[in-house]
């Protein structure tokens, strides 16, 4: 049977680029359907009627929501290079750490950036400070989080490798993750970024960090909005 | 044998989730209750990021957070699979588990909050309620089809807790005539055996919440 796999998802979608990356690590054929989120498809809705949001996996008809479930249904589809540990006790590490980039990381680094004042941004970076700490060590001495190759966290920790760093630059705050403080995940982070399947899968830099310049506030406000 | 241990709290749905997977597969365990106002110092070990229970304790290795524990538990012991075997339909699985996480926290906002909070927290717990309903449990008996499966377990504090916090705050949310096929899912959970016998004592967690509610309150003041 031929296989059909779409991907609904946006440029600047985050999430949606953890899709791309792991069909792109996998040499999976997709077709991508650039979605206008204040205009969302009649498909889109019919495919994520619970979120209404992207990225959305449709792979011969039936669609996949949630990023990480995502990741995990690909891998589960698609055996070429995996993306997940062998064992129980790792696979279980994996979800742990990718469940707090996504849980602690990501408010943090919304609130750092956008938060409502100064102090409040300064104490947001001090808790992000911390979190990257607790990934500081979880790398330990290796090169990527999945070991020698990269994996799901890898995939999840682009939150850290790259998206920090378009926001903290849109928002117009300091570089939390500096050589100094962090040697093992800055060195991550130029391994991460030296992956062709990554590096040659990231939004426009210029053109996103503009973006977030206008939405930043935008996103940190709907983020808030729905806790 | 491998022994197995798990660090919890009996008014918490969270261990009782990972209760109920052991159980269900009929794997033996060592039950440590924690007192959270003083943690011990091997839960800080076990759990340093968190600090919170359930921690699952495999032969000396922690593993925390009550859904990665189940899948963990599914991986080590498939018998009685929690888990479809099909990709896609374990894809909508961990789908349902995401979204009562997500969701959950407006349950917990319902006894712990008065006026607009709490107008707030029964919308959104009515809404999700609506979702469940309309798009999750479908004709199905159980989330798992004719046996209870992951989503269900995710599910049991829709089922045991929600109740005893409508209770406090004198609100009826989840009722037969709004919520047939919901409500008709929470009886058939409760009556699942190693569901039955593994609860935590209803008029126990009543007073407790009830307190709870009083010093949470006070303290906002």
């Amino acid at each position: 049977m031929a296989e059909e796999v779409l991907l609904f998802s946006t440029w600047f979608s985050i999430y949606g680029r953890r899709v791309e990356m792991a069909l792109k690590l996998k040499g999976i054929e997709y077709k991508f359907i650039e979605e206008d989120l204040t205009n969302k498809s009649p498909s889109l809705l019919k495919y994520n009627p619970v979120h209404k949001k992207v990225p959305v996996l449709v792979h011969n008809g039936k669609p996949v929501a949630e990023s990480l479930v995502i990741l995990e249904y690909i891998d589960e589809t698609w055996k070429n290079h995996p993306i997940l540990p062998k064992h129980p006790y790792e696979r279980a590490n994996t979800r742990f750490w990718a469940k707090f980039i996504d849980e602690k990381c990501w408010p943090a680094i919304l609130q750092a950036c956008w938060g409502k004042d100064q102090k409040e941004r300064e104490k947001a970076a001090e808790e992000l400070s911390k979190l990257l700490q607790f990934l500081e060590n979880e790398l330990k001495g290796k090169r990527f989080f999945g070991g020698e190759t990269i994996g799901l966290l890898d995939i999840a920790a682009n939150t850290i490798g790259y998206w920090l760093g378009v926001f903290e630059e849109a928002a117009g705050v300091s570089e939390l993750l500096t050589r100094e403080k962090f040697p093992k995940l800055f060195n991550w982070v130029n391994e991460w970024l030296s992956v062709s399947a990554i590096k040659e899968n990231l939004p426009p830099r210029d053109k996103h960090v503009a973006f977030m310049r206008l939405n930043g506030q935008g996103f940190w406000n709907d983020y808030n909005a729905s806790k | 044998m491998a022994e197995v241990k798990l660090h919890g709290r009996w008014y918490s749905p969270f261990p009782y989730r990972v209760i109920w997977a052991l159980k269900l597969k009929g794997i033996s365990y060592e039950y440590i209750e924690e007192d959270l106002s003083n943690k011990s110092p091997l839960l800080l070990q076990y759990n340093p990021v968190h600090k919170k229970i359930p921690v699952l304790v495999h032969s000396g290795k922690p593993i925390c957070e009550s859904m990665i524990i189940i899948e963990y538990i599914e991986e080590k012991w498939p018998q009685t699979p929690l888990l479809p075997s099909d990709p896609y339909e374990k894809a909508k699985a961990r789908f349902w588990v995401k979204f009562v996480e997500e969701k959950a926290p407006a349950f917990w906002s319902l006894y712990r909050s008065t006026g607009e909070e709490q107008k707030k927290a029964l919308k959104d717990s009515s809404e999700t309620l609506k979702i469940v309903e309309e798009q999750g449990l479908g004709e199905k008996k159980f989330f798992g089809g004719d046996s209870i499966g992951i989503v269900d377990i995710a599910f049991g504090v829709i089922a045991h807790w929600f109740g005893v916090f409508e209770e406090i705050v004198e609100v009826k949310v989840l009722e037969a005539h709004a919520f047939p096929r919901l409500h008709a899912w929470k009886v058939n959970f409760e009556e699942v055996p190693v569901i039955k016998e593994n609860l935590p004592d209803r008029d126990k967690m009543l007073d407790y919440f009830k307190k709870r509610r009083i010093e949470s309150l006070s303290a906002s003041q």
